[in-house]
């Protein structure tokens, strides 16, 4: 077996005894990068010197036998839109092409803490606007269980690269989906943690009110790892929640009896993918057969999430990029005779046509006389849906609902059609209105061989039942059997 | 309920974005579809509802307000496309 093919739980294990060197686990990915890579495209840039300086760095302590954290020399990806200092953070928009960090995110400090090794920045669509990792404005990402597929977005790059084993775990950040939906289509395990669990500092900010970073892994216990690594309080995000710091790997259990799961009718009906449907129904099945119990409900306002989400995620976006202005920082255009035509002509050529039209929308939708019918109303919704959970989480532990309506769709087929996109994102974007945590879970492939998964949504910091749940399912099933087949792709 | 291509014009202007005219054409017939479908929240009853500034209840989170100094500077100012002795360079703004 190669080293890629471990777990994170399986390499930690493998380094306390002696039996493999960071060294070796940073070789191993490199030279799996530079294989599959070309192919699936996932990374933006690769680190290799400095990763490979931090591994040997890292067993040369464990070495001598200086104190270091289990996890250190333990390799990773991060989405690139998370800052890490003196390294390239695009969003995979022209707009931040050049732009090297001067700071480290919040996450990536607690990760050097660790002494972890980064691999390289992810692919993503630009400024984390899209379900399918095709508005990158630099390239798309493949889908690794069939080339000619999206993997999903907007981490399309941090899901990809678990599944094709090319980093064996990643950061992605999730706005409306963008961990749980591309994990979904690429088999992966991704957990959007709840609103506050995790610092935002240092993520380039889409929608403030609705980010969250979070784990993308090959299973539950590795997700369960990462968030220990990343979750609590940080007074330089004033919305991180300061309470008391867990140990995710406790509820790490083998065990479902008498837990309550909901199953929302709405999300088993019209609109989702037959094949979807039935696996959903399935993993009913086989929940109620590991002792919980499983009950149809309803969620009948989730429906207008995805409205009031376009409405509340495009209005934060068109003011968070009103900072890319061509003067501090990012592209800044060639053609200008004066300071405002450094801002139009910047901001015109530095964004993708999916950014600018989420600007142009929040815009019209924040602007005098569309203000009360669009933005205040959609904030209303919101809370409609927030009291509709709080209503079903008095009943059940926890939700189940598919992650996303259908398979992996092809590369092309609704890039030229935002509102179809947008509707890619109908199952997950709910979660996020209410700032819940959600996870991703594969349970099943489709005719075409492409991965399935169910969600698993869970009330607010009430991610223990989640893991719970999941790492249940996972050990009593064994979808991980299938691997990437990396078929298609004739360029 | 119609957009027109001179709303949107207007729009792109309070966004400081140029937009060409088959951008102008492309957004016109976007913006109308998606609003459309974004009609649906008229649908939701909201009477007596709070907005929903943020989902967990945090609020006016208070801080000293003391100076921190950072300590990358250099860093800082190599990201600014045009900049002089630790000054950013812009046009001339008065004449």
């Amino acid at each position: 077996m190669e080293l890629y093919e471990y777990t994170v739980h399986e390499l930690v294990e493998k380094l306390e005894k002696g039996e493999i060197t960071s060294k070796e686990i940073t070789e191993s990915y490199f030279n799996r990068i530079k294989q599959i890579d070309p192919k699936v495209k996932a990374y933006v840039s690769t680190l290799e010197e400095s990763a490979l300086e931090k591994a040997k760095k890292v067993d040369e302590d464990r070495k001598s036998g200086k104190a270091v954290s289990k996890f250190a020399g333990i390799p990773i990806g991060i989405k690139d839109n998370m800052c890490i200092t003196g390294t390239k953070t695009t969003c995979s928009s022209k707009m931040l092409e050049n732009f090297v960090a001067p700071y480290n995110a919040t996450v990536i400090e607690k990760l050097n803490k660790e002494d972890l090794v980064y691999l390289g920045k992810l692919n993503m669509d630009e400024f984390a606007m899209g379900s399918s990792t095709e508005y990158s404005a630099f390239f798309p990402t493949h889908n690794p269980w069939n080339l000619d597929r999206v993997p999903g977005g907007s981490s399309g790059g941090s899901a990809a690269a678990v599944s094709a084993e090319i980093a064996p775990w990643a950061l992605g950040s999730d706005t409306g989906g963008s961990i749980r939906q591309p994990a979904s289509l690429c088999g992966v395990i991704g957990l959007k943690p709840t609103y506050g669990l995790v610092s935002r500092y240092g993520l380039v900010a889409y929608a403030s009110s609705l980010d969250q970073i979070g784990p993308i892994t090959k299973d539950v216990t590795d997700s369960a790892m990462l968030l220990n690594l990343i979750a609590g309080h940080d007074e330089k995000d004033s919305t991180s929640m300061d309470i008391e710091k867990k140990d995710y790997t406790l509820s790490l259990v083998n065990n479902v009896k008498g837990m309550k799961i909901g199953l929302p009718k709405e999300y088993i009906g019209e609109g989702i993918n037959e094949e979807v449907k039935k696996s959903i129904l399935e993993v009913a099945k086989k929940y109620e057969e590991l002792g919980a119990t499983v009950e149809e409900c309803s969620l009948d306002t989730g429906k207008y999430a995805t409205a009031a989400y376009y409405i509340v995620a495009c209005a934060e976006a068109s003011s968070n990029l009103g900072r890319f202005d061509g003067i501090r920082y990012g592209y800044r255009s060639e053609k200008f005779e004066n300071l405002k035509d450094i801002y139009r002509n910047s901001r015109s050529e530095g964004f993708g046509q999916e950014v600018k039209r989420r600007i142009i929308l929040g815009t019209y939708v924040l602007s005098s006389g569309y203000y009360d019918a669009y933005y205040k109303k959609a904030q209303k919704v919101r809370t409609v849906i927030k009291k509709s959970y709080d209503e079903l989480f008095k009943k059940y532990d926890l939700l189940l609902t598919p992650t996303s309506p259908t398979t992996a769709f092809k590369i092309g087929e609704k890039s030229n059609n935002p509102l179809e996109m947008y509707l890619a994102d109908i199952c997950t974007v709910p979660v996020n209105i209410g700032g819940l945590p959600g996870m991703s879970i594969p349970c099943s492939l489709d005719s075409k061989g492409l991965p399935i998964s169910f969600q698993l949504i869970g009330n607010a910091f009430e991610e223990e039942k989640i893991f719970r749940a999941a790492y249940t399912y996972e050990q009593n099933t064994n979808f991980r059997q299938n691997k990437p087949t990396f078929k298609g792709g004739n360029e | 309920m119609t957009i027109s291509e001179e709303e949107i014009i207007h729009i792109a202007k309070l966004s400081s974005l140029n937009l060409s005219k088959e951008e102008i054409k492309k957004y016109t017939v976007d913006m109308q579809e998606i609003l459309e479908f974004a009609n649906m929240i008229n649908n939701v009853n909201t009477e007596g509802m709070d907005e929903t500034i943020a989902t967990n209840k945090k609020s006016n989170v208070m801080r000293k307000d003391e100076v921190v100094k950072f300590e990358n500077q250099e860093l800082l100012l190599q990201n600014a496309p045009s900049q002089d002795e630790g000054m950013f360079r812009i046009p001339k703004v008065l004449n």
